[in-house]
């Protein structure tokens, strides 16, 4: 079962632009990344924080709202956050543009 | 005089339970009213008093105490792992880590996490959609009002606050400016008041980025153009001081007192030179110095501001104007108003003075040359701002009409070559357009209530600094329209500067003309007075043709008179043209024998109209 995990991961980094992919569960603690642990958990405390920020935002406007994909575009690359419960998953991609 | 009631008690009774009694009052002092005392005073009849039967109030206002706050950001190492597991164990780790992939929450989440996900990347790597559509059409330009807005306010951090006297902006983009900070009233610097400068950080008013730590307060400030690290600053002293970012806030070296200027180095410019080293400063004291700032043991050069390069007599300058384009010559603005153009590499030393320029009838603050036009330059001074070419040394060829308060200083638009920026002191910032109104400014701005005293443009024109009495800074943001060309800018300028100049020049002859005759006239020589003449005719081309009048006018009255009298002359001939009634008629008849002086100019200028 972990391979399909395996496999979900070796497709997303094949796509076009990917630079890397990040497990994190809801403890802040990176489960799976194809970046190195230091740059992992840096991400993974920052987004969490985000990701939940925009969340209670969704869900303020609207109780019946949730959060479904959140997209961070900078000017090197965009981090794209899909949430879940419990986990959540990030990856950095970079401008296909460029 | 005093009253006093004494009483007194016992030790013992001290400390014992009050009892209180009524009693009747009792009569202590009695002062009867003094007679005398009315001598003092005037009886006064009547009286006026205000009475006003409102209810009281009063205003106040209270205003927090600044909160000094500061932004930090929190470098996170390490996940919240639960407390069983060591983070640095290897081991534990990799363990808890398989531990919650195999749990079946887990995998599915991530299928679903994954699938979404897998679609928005393919989304971006179909389209950008950030994409700029229409980048290279120019976007219409939207004529707005002219407008500026604050953007941030720098305050001197110090209690005693001191005049903000120079500004210079960051070599490198609009990121920080430096600010020198000094007292400029004689004498009335409390030894208390602080003497630092300071670099401030464009994004933060709360807090300079970096202090400097001079002798004496710092009247000038100015960033190497080359260098972003290192700072000129002339002191108040007379010494010229320079700074390097890198090793903090003390100069790293300073000029002899001997050598220097002997009154507030007012000014200090960098040179262009391969080593980017070189600068001159000038002052109050008629000298002005040349330096390197890796020897500042003596000045590498040294002038007057006198024609005949006399200390004694030089007049003493405020302001500098350089341009690196023209390396060799540069223009000060004196004290009495003259602006002064020398030329440092002239083979005499009295040759370096290559031109005075005079005109202004106070102290000329502020010099710049237009950076388009370099022939073309601004100066402030007085209650205008004059605009010169440099060929017409006798008089400025535009001018701002005479404003009520002072003008302190003034710079040209870095980019748009027909704006101009003047700061007074009554606290407003005027922004002049010189293809748009001729007569008044553009913009005006009440930027505070205090005089301001220093002004700046950033090299993108799209921001300004102000400087004023209290030592605040104000940052400004201009609109559009003052920092992106018009169109046909260049071209509008030109001919109008043209124009001006031509205008000049033309006065100036005919100037020269009236003073020639004069001349001519009074030393009695007519072959002299033909020749002039026909140089008239060719300058002005319509009244050449009357020597012999002019000159019988000339020995009568004056210029204004017979200027006066043209006019008249020519309205009674005007007159005389139209169909009037009888009674205008007679008036007419009656002046005609008084014109007999007259009746030849009258004749001659009916001629020029034919001609």
């Amino acid at each position: 079962m972990s391979q399909e995990i395996d496999e979900i991961i070796k497709r997303i980094m094949a796509h076009k632009g990917v630079i890397g992919v990040i497990i994190v569960n809801n403890d802040g603690i990176p489960l799976r990344s194809t970046l190195e642990n230091s740059q992992s958990v840096h991400y993974a405390s920052q987004i969490h924080s985000l990701a939940s920020k925009a969340r209670g935002v969704i869900r303020e406007i609207d109780s019946s709202n949730d959060l479904r994909f959140l997209r961070v575009r900078s000017t090197k690359h965009e981090i794209l956050v899909a949430p879940d419960h419990d986990y959540f998953m990030i990856v950095i991609q970079k401008d296909a543009s460029n | 005089m005093e009253i006093v009631y004494v009483y007194t008690k016992k030790r013992a009774e001290f400390g014992r339970q009050c009892n209180f009694s009524d009693r009747a009052a009792e009569l202590h002092v009695d002062i009867a009213p003094d007679d005398n005392a009315l001598e003092d005073f005037i009886e006064r009849d009547p009286v006026d008093i205000g009475i006003q039967c409102v209810q009281e109030m009063s205003e106040h206002d209270a205003n927090t105490e600044r909160f000094e706050t500061g932004a930090r950001g929190i470098n996170h190492t390490e996940g919240g792992w639960p407390k069983d597991i060591n983070p640095h164990e290897v081991e534990q780790v990799t363990r808890y880590r398989k531990k919650v992939e195999k749990d079946e929450m887990y995998i599915s989440a991530v299928l679903q996490l994954g699938t979404s996900m897998e679609h928005c990347i393919k989304q971006n790597n179909a389209i950008d959609i950030y994409e700029e559509y229409f980048e290279d059409v120019n976007a219409e330009t939207i004529d707005e009002a002219a407008s500026a807005k604050t953007i941030n306010v720098f305050r001197d951090p110090n209690e005693i606050k001191r005049t903000a006297t120079h500004i210079s902006w960051f070599p490198d983009g609009p990121r920080k400016l430096a600010v020198a900070y000094c007292n400029l009233q004689f004498q009335s610097t409390s030894p208390d008041t602080s003497m630092d400068s300071y670099i401030w950080d464009v994004e933060n008013p709360n807090k300079p980025e970096m202090t400097l730590k001079p002798v004496s307060p710092l009247v000038c400030l100015e960033y190497n153009p080359k260098d972003s690290h290192i700072l000129l600053g002339g002191c108040y002293n007379g010494q010229i001081a320079y700074w390097d970012t890198r090793k903090g806030s003390q100069p790293v070296e300073l000029t002899p007192i001997e050598q220097s200027h002997r009154d507030p180095a007012y000014k200090t410019v960098w040179i262009q030179s391969k080593t980017g080293t070189e600068c001159f400063s000038t002052s109050t004291d008629g000298q002005v110095l040349w330096w390197d700032i890796r020897k500042m043991g003596e000045p590498t050069d040294k002038m007057y501001l006198d024609k005949k390069q006399e200390f004694a007599n030089a007049q003493g300058a405020y302001c500098l104007e350089y341009e690196p384009t023209m390396p060799t010559k540069f223009m000060t603005g004196t004290e009495q108003g003259n602006i002064i153009s020398c030329n440092r590499k002239a083979k005499t030393p009295l040759d370096k003075i290559a031109a005075t320029f005079t005109g202004h009838i106070g102290p000329v603050y502020a010099l710049q040359r237009n950076p388009h036009f370099t022939k073309n330059f601004l100066s402030i001074g007085d209650w205008c701002a004059r605009i010169w070419s440099e060929d017409i040394r006798e008089s400025s060829i535009m001018w701002t009409k005479q404003y009520s308060s002072y003008l302190t200083d003034g710079c040209w638009s870095p980019i748009r070559p027909a704006v101009f920026f003047l700061t007074k002191m009554d606290g407003t910032l005027d922004v002049w357009d010189i293809i748009f109104k001729q007569n008044n400014p553009t913009l005006t701005l009440q930027v505070c209530d205090v005089p301001l005293y220093s002004l700046r443009v950033q090299e993108s024109g799209k921001l300004v600094a102000a400087g004023s009495q209290d030592g605040t800074t104000t940052l400004l943001e201009l609109s559009e329209g003052l920092y992106s060309m018009a169109r046909n800018e260049k071209n509008l300028v030109t001919a109008m500067f043209e124009r001006e100049t031509r205008r000049e020049k033309i006065l100036d002859a005919r100037h020269r003309e009236i003073r020639l005759k004069e001349r001519g006239k009074t030393e009695g020589s007519k072959g002299e007075k033909r020749g002039s003449s026909d140089d008239f005719k060719q300058a002005e081309g319509e009244e050449g043709e009357k020597p012999a009048e002019e000159e019988e006018q000339y020995q009568e009255e004056d210029l204004y008179a017979k200027a006066e009298k043209e006019f008249f002359s020519i309205i009674e001939a005007e007159k005389k043209k139209q169909p009037t009634p009888s009674q205008d008629f007679d008036d007419v008849e009656k002046k005609g024998p008084e014109e007999d002086g007259e009746e030849k100019t009258n004749g001659n200028a009916e001629t020029e109209n034919k001609d």
